[in-house]
C-alpha cells in the first residue's frame, strides 16, 4: 500500500521545514527506519524516518525547498506496486489543485525514469537488500560505516567480519581530515601554553588570504532568527549579582561525593533555580503567538549548547519537577548527542525559555538575545570571588551575575525584577535545589 | 486393641467419607482442577490396612490417595489445602490430588501412573533391607495395576531378593470402566501372586476388622523375614474411577447392594454389637470428624497460593 | 598422571565411591559374577560381594524402579542398563518417577540415584542397539544427563554424579572405552553442569561431546595444517547445559559447528544453535552448521553404517564452509 510522507512537526512552534536533501532517490528501496531525508528546522537539522517499508516511488518536493509541516513531501510504495499518485494525493485531501496538476505533469515522464533505473538496479544488483552477517551490520553499526558501501567477500556478496575490519584498515590509512569537535558552551576548554610566533621580524611577511567561507544552514538560520529577534523584540535588560557563596561550597561537597560522570555542573543548578523560578512567574514562561500571550502550563528549559559551525539550545523537559540528577544526566547526554550530530528532533524543539551560559570563560556579565517566540532569556556569566561590602566591612565573597533579557510586550521591569529576586533567592540556598 | 484405638479408627474412617463428598461438592464449584479420584466405600481398606503398619513402615500407594494419606496422618487440613493447590497443601500445591506425600510420616505418595510405583516399591523394600531396617514397605494398587509390566517385573524381583513388602490389591472390580473379568486373564487377581510363588491370600475389604487383622499377620510375617506376601482385598468404588465419569458401566441396583454393606456402616454395627462404643460416642466422632473436615476447607479456601517463586524450586536437590 | 583407558578411569570412580562410602551399591544386568558386559565392574562381585554388587533380571522398569525407590531410602544406587536402547524400556521410570519426584513432591524426596549407561553406534550393532539418543533424556526439566568424552572427564564426573542428590542418566560411548588419557588418581571430581574448552583455537568453534569429541580433535589437527584452528568445546553436560564457554568462544571466533552422533532433527545441535542465536545473534558472522547423523535408522552393513554416522572428514568440510561462509 502506497503511502505519503509528509513533513514532520518536530516542534510546538515550528510551523515548516526545509528539505535540505534526499538521503533515499526514487527508486530506492525503503526498509522501516530508514532516513528518506534531511529536514533544516529553525534549530536544527534532522532526519525524516520511514515508518513503512517498500520502494520510494516519487519525491514530491525538490532539495531545497521550504514545506510547511503536514505537506506531502514523498511517496512509498511496495515494490512493483502501481501507484495512481493523483488519486492517493486526492484522497489524502491536503494537497492543491496546482500541485496535483504538476504532480500529473511529471508522472509519465517519472515513471519511465523509475522503470528504467528498476531494470538497471536489478542487472547491477543495487537497491537489494543488502547481505550481512549479524556481527557485520553490528560492526558497521558501531563504526558508523554504510553497508551499501562496500563489498562482501562472503557467500553470495554477503558482508562479513572481515570485510568491515577491511574498510576500517583501509579508513584508518587514509590522511586524517582533522575532524573539528564541536564544544558544549557550558564544558570548559583545556588551557594550554601556545607556542608564540618567531621572533624575528621577517620583512617579506605574508597574511594569510582572506577566506569566503559560504554560511551554512545553520548559520544562515541562526542569522536569520537572531536579526527577526533583535529587530522584531523590544528586549530590556535586569542584571542581578547573586551571592553564591553557599552554591560553591555545595557545588565542592556535591561532587566531591560523586564520580566524574555524575558531577553536577553550576549550569545544572542554574536551569533548577530557573524552571521553579518560572512556576510562579508564568508571564516570563510565555510565548507570543499573534495576537496572544501564550502562558506554557509546562516549563522547558533550554540550553544553548556550541556545535561546529553555531549553536543549538537542547532543551530539558520539566524542568521544574525533575530531580537535579535528572537534568544534569539529561543535559551532558543530549550534549554529546549534539557533539557526536545524533540528535534527535526531541532534543532541541519545545523550550519555553532559554539559558545561555559563559560561565566558564571568566565573563563578568553579557546579554543575551532571545529566542523566539520565547519572552525571556536568561545570561549567565561566571562565579567570581570579589570585595563585598558585609556588616560595614569589606570582605572577599563569591558572587555571580545573572541578566534576564525580556520581551517588552509580555512584561514589564518590576516583574522582571522579580523574577530575578526569586532566583537569586534560589539560588542563595542551593540545598533546596538538592530536595 | 484399647477403646481409644477403635474410636480412632472409625473418626478416620468418617473424616475421609466426609472429606471426599466435600472434595466433590468443591470440585463440582471449580475450586479443584484436575482429576479427583474419590475414595467413598473403600474406607475400611487402607483404614485396616494402615492401622496395623509400625511408624518405621512406609506406605506407597496409587492416584486415589486421599483416604490414605489421612490413614497415613496427614491432616485434613494439608489435604484439602491440596486438593485446592495452596501453598500450605501437602506438597505445597505442585503435585494435587493424585500425588500427595508426608515422607515424614512414611507415606511415599500417591503416584499417577499406573503400575509405576510398584518397581519404586520395591525399592524402598530394597533400601530398607540393604540398611538392615526394621521397616517393611506396604505397597497399595488396583486391581486394574495388575495388567501392567511393572506389576510383574516388581512381584518377580521382590521374590528373586525376598524383600520385605506387602503387595496389597485393592481389588474394587473395576480398572477405570473396564470390569475385572475383561481385562485380566484371571479374576481372583492373587493367582497372580502365586506364579511369583508369593505367599498371598484375601479378605473382606468392607470389613475394617478383617482388613487389620489379616494386614497385622501379615506384616509381622514379612517383618520376620518371610520376604514379600500378596493381599488381595475385595471392595467395590461407590463414586466413578473420577469425578465426571459416566457411571453407566454399572447397573444401579449393583450400585445400591453394595451400599447396604457401606464400610462405615459395617464397623458401627460392630462397634455397638461388641459394646465397644455406645450411640452417643460414635455420633460425637462424627460430630467431631465433620468439625475437622469443615475447618480443613475454611483452612484451604482462606491458605495462600504458592508464590511465583516457587515455579522454579525444587527441580534439582542440587544447584 | 597414569595413563589409562576410559573403562578404567570409570571402573576406578565406581571402586574408590564404594570404598568411601557404603550406601554406594550397584544393580543391573549382568553387573556382578560377569563382571559387567563391559567389563566395567570386572571383580567388584569378590571384592563388595553380592549385596552390593546385584545382578538383576532382564527387567528395566524394576532396575530403575528398585533404583528409584533405595535411593528415597537415602541409599545412593548405581544402576546399570547394559545399553540406552534399553532405557526406553525404563522411560516410564527416568522421565515421569525419577525427573518428577523432588519437584512434584514439592522438595520432600531427594533421589541420589545414578543411571549408567552406553551408547552410540559403528559397532554393527543394527537398528536398535546403536542409537545415541542423549537428547531425548535431555528433554527433561529434573533429570541431569551427563556423557564425557574423556577418560579423565569420565572418572571425574561419575564421582561426581555419584555424590550428587540428583537423578543423573550417565551415558558412556561404547568405542570410547578403549580410549587413554591421562587421569589423575584419587579424589579426582569434574563438576556436573560445566561445559569446558577441550582444544584453543581462533578460527571457528566446534561444539561437541563424548565420541565426537575425540573425531573433533582430530579434525581440528588436520584443519590446524591447513591454517585453521578449531576451538573446541566439550559440553560433558546436555543438561543442565552451559552455554558460558560456548558463548565465549563463540564471541571470538563468531563462526561455528556443532557435531553429535544422534539425528540432527529435535537435537542437541539444534539446541546449541539456537541459543547462540539467542544469546549472541550480534557476533554471528556465517550461518552455524550441524554435523550429525543421517536421518536412518542405522543399517548393520559395516560401510553403510559408517556412511550414515558423523564422520572426521564430514566435520572437517563444515568447518570449512563455516569458515570460508
Amino acid at each position: 500500500m502506497a503511502e505519503i510522507v509528509r513533513m514532520p512537526k518536530l516542534g510546538f512552534d515550528m510551523q515548516e521545514g526545509l528539505l535540505v536533501r534526499w538521503v533515499k532517490q526514487e527508486g530506492d528501496s525503503v526498509q522501516k527506519g530508514d532516513i528518506l531525508a534531511e529536514i533544516e528546522t529553525d534549530k536544527a537539522t534532522v532526519e525524516v524516518e520511514a515508518h513503512g517499508s517498500g520502494k520510494l516511488y516519487r519525491h514530491l518536493v525538490e532539495a531545497d525547498t521550504s514545506v510547511p509541516i503536514g505537506d506531502p513531501i514523498a511517496i512509498v510504495a511496495d515494490e512493483g506496486e502501481d501507484v495512481n499518485v493523483d488519486e492517493l494525493l486526492g484522497s489524502s485531501g491536503q494537497k492543491e489543485a496546482s500541485s496535483s496538476a504538476e504532480a500529473k505533469k511529471e508522472a509519465p515522464e517519472k515513471k519511465e525514469e523509475s522503470q528504467t533505473s528498476e531494470s538497471v538496479e536489478s542487472s547491477s544488483q543495487t537497491g537489494e537488500r543488502i547481505k550481512a552477517s549479524p556481527l557485520a551490520k553490528k560492526m558497521a553499526e558501531d563504526h558508523q560505516l554504510e553497508l551499501a558501501d562496500l563489498s562482501g567477500s562472503g557467500p553470495g556478496g554477503r558482508i562479513v567480519k572481515k570485510d568491515i575490519e577491511a574498510a576500517l584498515a583501509a579508513e584508518k590509512s587514509k590522511p586524517v581530515e582533522k575532524e573539528v569537535q564541536p564544544e558544549a558552551i557550558q564544558r570548559p576548554t583545556e588551557e594550554k601554553v601556545e607556542a608564540l610566533p618567531q621572533a624575528i621580524w621577517q620583512a617579506d611577511y605574508q597574511a594569510p588570504k582572506d577566506q569566503s567561507v559560504p554560511m551554512n544552514k545553520l548559520r544562515q538560520a541562526i542569522g536569520r532568527r537572531m536579526v527577526e529577534s533583535k529587530q522584531q523584540i523590544p528586549h530590556f535588560y535586569v542584571t542581578s549579582s547573586v551571592n553564591v557563596e553557599s552554591l560553591m561550597l555545595l557545588y565542592k561537597q556535591v561532587n566531591g561525593s560523586l564520580p566524574k560522570e555524575q558531577k553536577i555542573s553550576v549550569n545544572d543548578y542554574v536551569i533548577k533555580a530557573t524552571a521553579l523560578t518560572l512556576r510562579s512567574f508564568p508571564a516570563i514562561n510565555a510565548s507570543i503567538k499573534g495576537d496572544s500571550i501564550v502562558k506554557h502550563g509546562a516549563v522547558h528549559i533550554g540550553v544553548a549548547v556550541a556545535v561546529e559551525g553555531g549553536l543549538l539550545t537542547i532543551v530539558v523537559r520539566d524542568a521544574d519537577v525533575k530531580p537535579i540528577r535528572v537534568i544534569s544526566d539529561e543535559v551532558k547526554k543530549m550534549a554529546a548527542r549534539v557533539r557526536d550530530g545524533k540528535i534527535k528532533p526531541e532534543d532541541v524543539e519545545g523550550s519555553t525559555f532559554s539559558i545561555s551560559n559563559l560561565g566558564m570563560f571568566d565573563v563578568e556579565n553579557f546579554a543575551a538575545i532571545i529566542n523566539p517566540p520565547e519572552a525571556a532569556i536568561l545570561a549567565v556569566s561566571s562565579a567570581q570571588q570579589v570585595p563585598v561590602v558585609e556588616d560595614d566591612e569589606l570582605k572577599i565573597g563569591w558572587r555571580m551575575k545573572l541578566t534576564l533579557s525580556a520581551d517588552h510586550r509580555v512584561t514589564d521591569g518590576v516583574e522582571a525584577a522579580k523574577f530575578m529576586q526569586t532566583l537569586s533567592k534560589h539560588l542563595e540556598n542551593p540545598l533546596r535545589l538538592l530536595l | 486393641m484399647e477403646k481409644r484405638e477403635y474410636l480412632d479408627i472409625y473418626h478416620q474412617m468418617v473424616v475421609i467419607r466426609i472429606l471426599e463428598e466435600k472434595a466433590a461438592e468443591l470440585y463440582q464449584e471449580g475450586k479443584i482442577g484436575g482429576f479427583l479420584h474419590l475414595y467413598i466405600g473403600q474406607e475400611a481398606v487402607s483404614t485396616g490396612l494402615i492401622s496395623a503398619r509400625k511408624p518405621q513402615d512406609r506406605v506407597i500407594t496409587a492416584y486415589r490417595d486421599h483416604g490414605v494419606a489421612i490413614n497415613a496422618g496427614l491432616s485434613a487440613n494439608e489435604v484439602m489445602a491440596e486438593l485446592l493447590g495452596k501453598a500450605t497443601g501437602s506438597t505445597g500445591g505442585k503435585g494435587g490430588s493424585m500425588h500427595l506425600a508426608d515422607v515424614k510420616k512414611n507415606f511415599w505418595g500417591g503416584h499417577a501412573i499406573v503400575g509405576s510405583h510398584l518397581p519404586i516399591a520395591a525399592g524402598l523394600a530394597l533400601g530398607d533391607q540393604y540398611q538392615k531396617n526394621d521397616g517393611i514397605t506396604i505397597c497399595m494398587f488396583g486391581d486394574g495395576a495388575t495388567n501392567i509390566g511393572y506389576f510383574h517385573e516388581a512381584l518377580n524381583l521382590s521374590k528373586v531378593w525376598n524383600l520385605p513388602v506387602l503387595w496389597v490389591c485393592e481389588n474394587n472390580q473395576y480398572g477405570m470402566g473396564t470390569s475385572v473379568e475383561r481385562a485380566s486373564a484371571v479374576s481372583d487377581i492373587r493367582q497372580k501372586a502365586e506364579g511369583y510363588n508369593i505367599k498371598n491370600d484375601y479378605v473382606d475389604g468392607m470389613d475394617v476388622m478383617k482388613v487389620r487383622e489379616k494386614s497385622l499377620e501379615m506384616i509381622e510375617e514379612i517383618r520376620a523375614g518371610s520376604g514379600p506376601q500378596f493381599l488381595e482385598i475385595i471392595t467395590y468404588r461407590f463414586r466413578g474411577h473420577s469425578m465426571g465419569d459416566p457411571e453407566r458401566y454399572r447397573e444401579q441396583d449393583e450400585v445400591g447392594k453394595w451400599r447396604e454393606n457401606d464400610p462405615i456402616g459395617i464397623y458401627r454395627k460392630y462397634l455397638l454389637e461388641e459394646k465397644i462404643a455406645t450411640e452417643s460416642e460414635l455420633d460425637e466422632q462424627e460430630k467431631s470428624a465433620e468439625e475437622v473436615v469443615l475447618e480443613s476447607v475454611r483452612f484451604a479456601e482462606s491458605s495462600p497460593e504458592p508464590a511465583d517463586e516457587e515455579l522454579f524450586a525444587n527441580i534439582y536437590a542440587d544447584n | 598422571m597414569a595413563k589409562i583407558t576410559m573403562r578404567q578411569a570409570i571402573s576406578q570412580a565406581l571402586w574408590e565411591e564404594m570404598e568411601r562410602d557404603p550406601s554406594v551399591f550397584i544393580l543391573g544386568e549382568e553387573v556382578g559374577v560377569w563382571g559387567g558386559t563391559y567389563a566395567v565392574t570386572k571383580g567388584f562381585y569378590d571384592h563388595f560381594g553380592e549385596e552390593r554388587v546385584r545382578d538383576t533380571p532382564i527387567a528395566e522398569a524394576a532396575i530403575v524402579g528398585a533404583a528409584i525407590g533405595a535411593s528415597l531410602t537415602g541409599t545412593r544406587p548405581v544402576a546399570e542398563l547394559m545399553t540406552i536402547n534399553f532405557a526406553f524400556s525404563a522411560m516410564d521410570h527416568i522421565v515421569n518417577e525419577a525427573a518428577k519426584f523432588h519437584y512434584m513432591f514439592n522438595g520432600q524426596m531427594v533421589l541420589p540415584l545414578v543411571i549408567r549407561t552406553v551408547g552410540g553406534g559403528g559397532r554393527q550393532l543394527g537398528a536398535t542397539h546403536s542409537q545415541t539418543p542423549d537428547a531425548i533424556f535431555a528433554h527433561f526439566p529434573g533429570l541431569k544427563v551427563v556423557s564425557p568424552g574423556t577418560p579423565a572427564d569420565a572418572k571425574g564426573l561419575l564421582k561426581a554424579a555419584i555424590r550428587s542428590n540428583d537423578p543423573i542418566m550417565f551415558i558412556e560411548h561404547a568405542t570410547l572405552y578403549q580410549t587413554r588419557g591421562e587421569v589423575p588418581e584419587g579424589d579426582y571430581i569434574v563438576p556436573i553442569g560445566k561445559s569446558t574448552v577441550q582444544r584453543a583455537g581462533e578460527h571457528v568453534t566446534i561444539v561437541t561431546y563424548s565420541k565426537m569429541l575425540e573425531l573433533s580433535l582430530k579434525a581440528a589437527e588436520k584443519l590446524s595444517k591447513e591454517g585453521i584452528e578449531a576451538e573446541i568445546v566439550d559440553l560433558r553436560t546436555l543438561r543442565p547445559l552451559d552455554m558460558e564457554p560456548v558463548i565465549e568462544s563463540f564471541k571470538k571466533t563468531n563462526r561455528a559447528v556443532v557435531v553429535e552422533e544422534g539425528w540432527k532433527s529435535y537435537g542437541v545441535g539444534a539446541e546449541i544453535v539456537s541459543r547462540i542465536y539467542e544469546e549472541a545473534f550480534d557476533f554471528v558472522d556465517a550461518p552455524i552448521k550441524r554435523v550429525a547423523q543421517l536421518e536412518v535408522p542405522l543399517p548393520y552393513n559395516r560401510r553403510l553404517e559408517q556412511k550414515a554416522l558423523p564422520q572426521v572428514e564430514d566435520i572437517i568440510s563444515a568447518v570449512k564452509e563455516v569458515y570460508n561462509g
